[in-house]
């Protein structure tokens, strides 16, 4: 969505527009291969506007990203499904916690699709309360030794970076002794699982790591200071899943609508008024996310965020619910459970029993619902928080 | 399109709420309740003209001594809590809100009605601007007659009061059950009666549809029989017209399914503002209460209630400005440019009367665009399309506010009483006031099916095949 207001902020807009065709009049994207012309674009400052200079971008406004994006459509382009992890969570926070040899060492490739990343954070027995998790790293001189077991890992097989959070410090409260990293994924004593879920396919791996050595110039931030590193990439990752705008009747609601319209004999009083709602209650989410953005764009950010995850996970698994009930006999049928990797959410390619068995991981997957209902009730709401029994206690005494 | 709130809207918010926290604290609105219909106390004699006090079912339980019934007070006719009303109308000018500069009102769009509405649904107001400043005036706006402006001046300067007289539960996609048959119009003389009507009480004037036209009544001259109402700060009440002169103000009914349709979208904002009172004073109670040696609101099983509500009250807040900023945008009759090809020439005076009234129970409600010059080639034509699907925008917007604002400020009013336990169920706790309020407003103009039902037809969302 190009949000551009104000005389002073067309001017900057007129100013990249220029030189992504001064860019494109020089460089011939068929000439060579697509990849020497992705990297020339980040040379150019024309990845990401309102990244620093000398790193892919020209420290524009963020919005001024939609006019380059404008110019540069019909070049190549990479594949932002695969790159999701590395574009949206840790290139903000190697450019916001980074050396600057690590943001030379690791954005350019991150963003020409050279080298996929993927998320080393939830464990077993870390999810909702990540901050609890039991990978170890020890250090070993100038190498930290890494152990533990990684879940939830989407894109772990093709990876070639992750970003990890471990343990360097059991005898501190669970919080204060975590540091954060870049996992080799190559690095030997790294195995990679896929774990298959409910869908039949594998998005997801698990990832163990045993004896695992990692130099210490891959760590980010420091030492202890990992759940703060980690905060702010979990930050970018709910405004990545909240802030997409739709248009009315679209998204999960478009599903069903196609059937609805094509398929009259399938329509029942029950599910007429079931529909009406959730159709108001997707317009209102989408009326809510647009007034969202318009106070982003207005430099007031609003709380309504928070929420946005929670309505699109209940309405993503209500709409897609009521489609496969709704086609009766077609919706007793599935239509793959073949067990094989995926790289990305196919919603819409595949059937409704699909999208009603993927949406369940909506309220579960980047903070369950559960846990953002406790964020707006705290920080936005501000009520008390629960009394708790592993605040002041030295993680390796917190009861497992 | 902007569901922000602008400066000026903010600055008017100020000014309403600063006069709403001097002179309508809770407190003073439910004192001021209970002498009303039905406590068991006879309304002060001359408050309502021609009323009889309805019988109540018990003994006043509180000394309202001297607080002068909820809506009336004989001194003022169309006083309130302390003599509210004549401030907000003419000191703040809410009356005159919506109505033309030309006649003395301020010529304002319905984001600024809406933004007065919050506060009012907020403060849970007893005072007559849905009913007197929006529905009355929508009603007069666009009727075309030297009356109706006449009329429209002395309501934006605050010197009278009107009532719009249909059932105030009226659909605004089926306006025809709320004239149709109740009231006879012969030589000038008006028979019937209207049931339910909000505002009544305190109004001056009464607009009754009658015969496919519009004729103001005064009051003094119908019989007003004020109903034990749920709602203690809206009541409503019977207008029984035995003979009562009226004088045409509207030669068709289509300001008035216009003003039905301005009066649900702007209906959601008052819903807005009472679902955030109730919310927010429920935050605070559960901050402060304590049980098991904690605050009640520490416990997860609550937190989660309200974050739910929070949730829903955002939605309703996007939903209610985009109603009121799809209203605003769609021009008042007053306002908008002449027909591009007009087939007759436009009489005297500033207001072109609506074209008249021919839409079919059940249309798209093309309340607000001028389409009657389907004779006069192309350009009209095309206007004429472009108007319909401008309508149907509104008419979205409208539907969709009010199909969740609705049912919204209910969820918000009953979650309310419960987190607050005990004290949630005693009349000396505001809040009943604020869940008779939202229970009442459910079903005014339309309830939330009467808004999904049309949007199975407005967003094509048909039923089953009949059969």
């Amino acid at each position: 969505m190009a949000v551009v207001e104000g005389a002073g902020r067309t001017v900057d807009e007129a100013a990249v527009r220029a030189r992504a065709r001064d860019f494109l009049a020089a460089h011939d994207e068929a000439a060579g291969p697509p990849l020497d012309f992705l990297r020339a674009r980040f040379d150019a400052g024309l990845a990401w506007v309102h990244f620093p200079e000398g790193l892919g971008g020209l420290g524009a406004p963020r919005e001024l990203q939609a006019a380059v994006d404008e110019e540069f459509a019909g070049t190549p382009q990479t594949d932002t499904g695969r790159l999701a992890i590395g574009l949206g969570m840790a290139a903000p926070t190697i450019l916001a916690f980074g050396t600057p040899a690590q943001r030379q060492r690791f954005l350019r490739p991150l963003w020409t699709g050279e080298e996929v990343w993927c998320q080393l954070f939830s464990e077993p027995g870390a999810g909702s309360d990540l901050a609890t998790l039991a990978t170890r790293a020890v250090r070993d001189g100038d190498e930290w030794g890494v152990d533990g077991q990684k879940v939830w890992t989407s894109g772990a097989h093709f990876a070639r970076w992750g970003i990890l959070v471990a343990r360097t410090d059991p005898d501190v409260p669970k919080h204060r002794g975590l540091t954060y990293f870049v996992c080799d994924m190559r690095a030997p004593g790294v195995e990679v699982r896929p774990l298959r879920q409910i869908t039949g396919e594998a998005e997801f791996n698990e990832v163990f790591l045993t004896g695992v050595r990692l130099p210490d110039d891959l760590r980010i931030g420091e030492v202890g200071d990992g759940w703060r590193v980690a905060q702010a990439t979990l930050m970018s990752e709910r405004v990545a899943i909240g802030g997409t705008p739709i248009r009315r009747g679209g998204g999960m609601l478009g599903a069903v609508l196609a059937a609805w319209r094509e398929r009259p004999e399938l329509r029942t009083h029950d599910l007429h008024q079931r529909l009406l709602r959730l159709w108001v209650e997707a317009e209102v989410t989408r009326l809510a996310g647009v007034r969202l953005r318009q106070q982003l764009a207005a430099g007031a950010p609003g709380p309504e965020g928070s929420g946005m995850k929670i309505a699109f996970a209940r309405l993503n698994q209500e709409l897609s619910g009521l489609d496969v009930e709704l086609r009766r006999d077609e919706g007793l049928a599935y239509d793959d459970w073949t067990f094989r990797r995926s790289e990305s959410v196919d919603f819409f390619g595949r059937g409704p029993g699909y999208r009603y068995l993927r949406a369940k991981g909506n309220s579960i997957e980047g903070g369950t619902s559960e846990v953002l209902r406790n964020i707006i009730a705290e920080r936005v709401l501000g009520l008390p928080a629960e009394p708790r029994a592993d605040k002041d206690v030295p993680w390796k005494d917190l009861p497992r | 399109m902007t569901l922000l709130y602008s400066e000026v809207e903010e600055e008017l918010r100020s000014a309403v709420r600063d006069l709403l926290a001097d002179r309508c604290p809770p407190a003073a609105v439910l004192a001021a309740v209970v002498t009303g219909p039905g406590m068991g106390a006879a309304v002060p004699a001359g408050s309502v003209t021609g009323a009889a006090a309805a019988p109540g079912p018990g003994p006043a339980l509180a000394d309202g001594a001297g607080t002068g019934a909820v809506i009336a007070d004989g001194a003022a006719g169309s006083g309130t809590v302390g003599g509210l009303w004549p401030a907000l109308a003419r000191d703040i000018g809410a009356a005159g809100l919506l109505v033309p500069e030309q006649l003395g009102g301020a010529g304002a769009t319905a984001r600024e009605a809406a933004v007065v509405l919050e506060e009012l649904g907020r403060a849970v107001a007893p005072v007559p601007f849905l009913t007197s400043s929006v529905l009355a005036t929508r009603a007069l706006l666009g009727a075309g007659t030297d009356a109706a402006r006449e009329l429209l001046a002395a309501l934006a300067a605050g010197e009278t009061v009107a009532a719009l007289a249909v059932p105030f539960g009226t659909s605004p996609y089926a306006p025809e059950a709320a004239w149709a048959g109740r009231v006879t119009v012969a030589g000038g003389r008006l028979h019937g009666r209207v049931p339910a009507v909000a505002g009544a009480a305190t109004a001056e004037v009464l607009l009754v549809p009658a015969g496919g036209a519009l004729y103001a009544v005064q009051a003094a001259d119908a019989e007003v029989e004020p109903a034990v109402s749920l709602d203690l700060t809206r009541p409503v009440a019977a207008v029984v017209l035995s003979g009562a002169p009226g004088r045409s103000v509207g030669p068709n009914l289509r300001p008035v399914r216009a003003a039905l349709e301005l009066g649900a979208g702007l209906l959601a904002s008052e819903q807005l503002g009472l679902a955030e009172w109730c919310l927010a004073t429920t935050v605070a109670y559960v901050k402060e209460r304590r049980q098991f040696a904690r605050p009640v609101g520490s416990f997860q099983a609550l937190k989660h209630r309200l974050a739910d509500l929070w949730l829903a009250v955002a939605q309703a807040r996007a939903a209610a400005r985009n109603a009121a900023d799809a209203l605003a945008r769609a021009a008042m009759p007053e306002t908008d440019p002449p027909p591009a090809a007009p087939a007759e020439p436009v009489s005297a005076g500033v207001t072109p009367a609506e074209p008249p009234d021919a839409v079919p129970p059940g249309a798209v409600p093309v309340t607000v665009v001028p389409v009657g010059t389907a004779s006069a080639g192309g350009a009209s034509v095309q206007a004429a399309r472009a108007g319909a699907g401008a309508g149907a925008e509104v008419a979205i917007a409208v539907a969709v506010a009010q199909a969740w604002c609705g049912e919204v400020a209910v969820t918000v009013a009953e979650e309310c009483l419960q987190l607050h336990g005990g004290i949630g169920m005693t009349w000396e706790h505001p809040l009943h006031l604020y869940l008779k309020r939202a229970k009442a407003d459910q079903i005014a103009l339309g309830t939330p099916g009467d808004h999904r039902a049309a949007l199975a037809r407005l967003a094509d969302v048909p039923g089953p095949p009949a059969g």
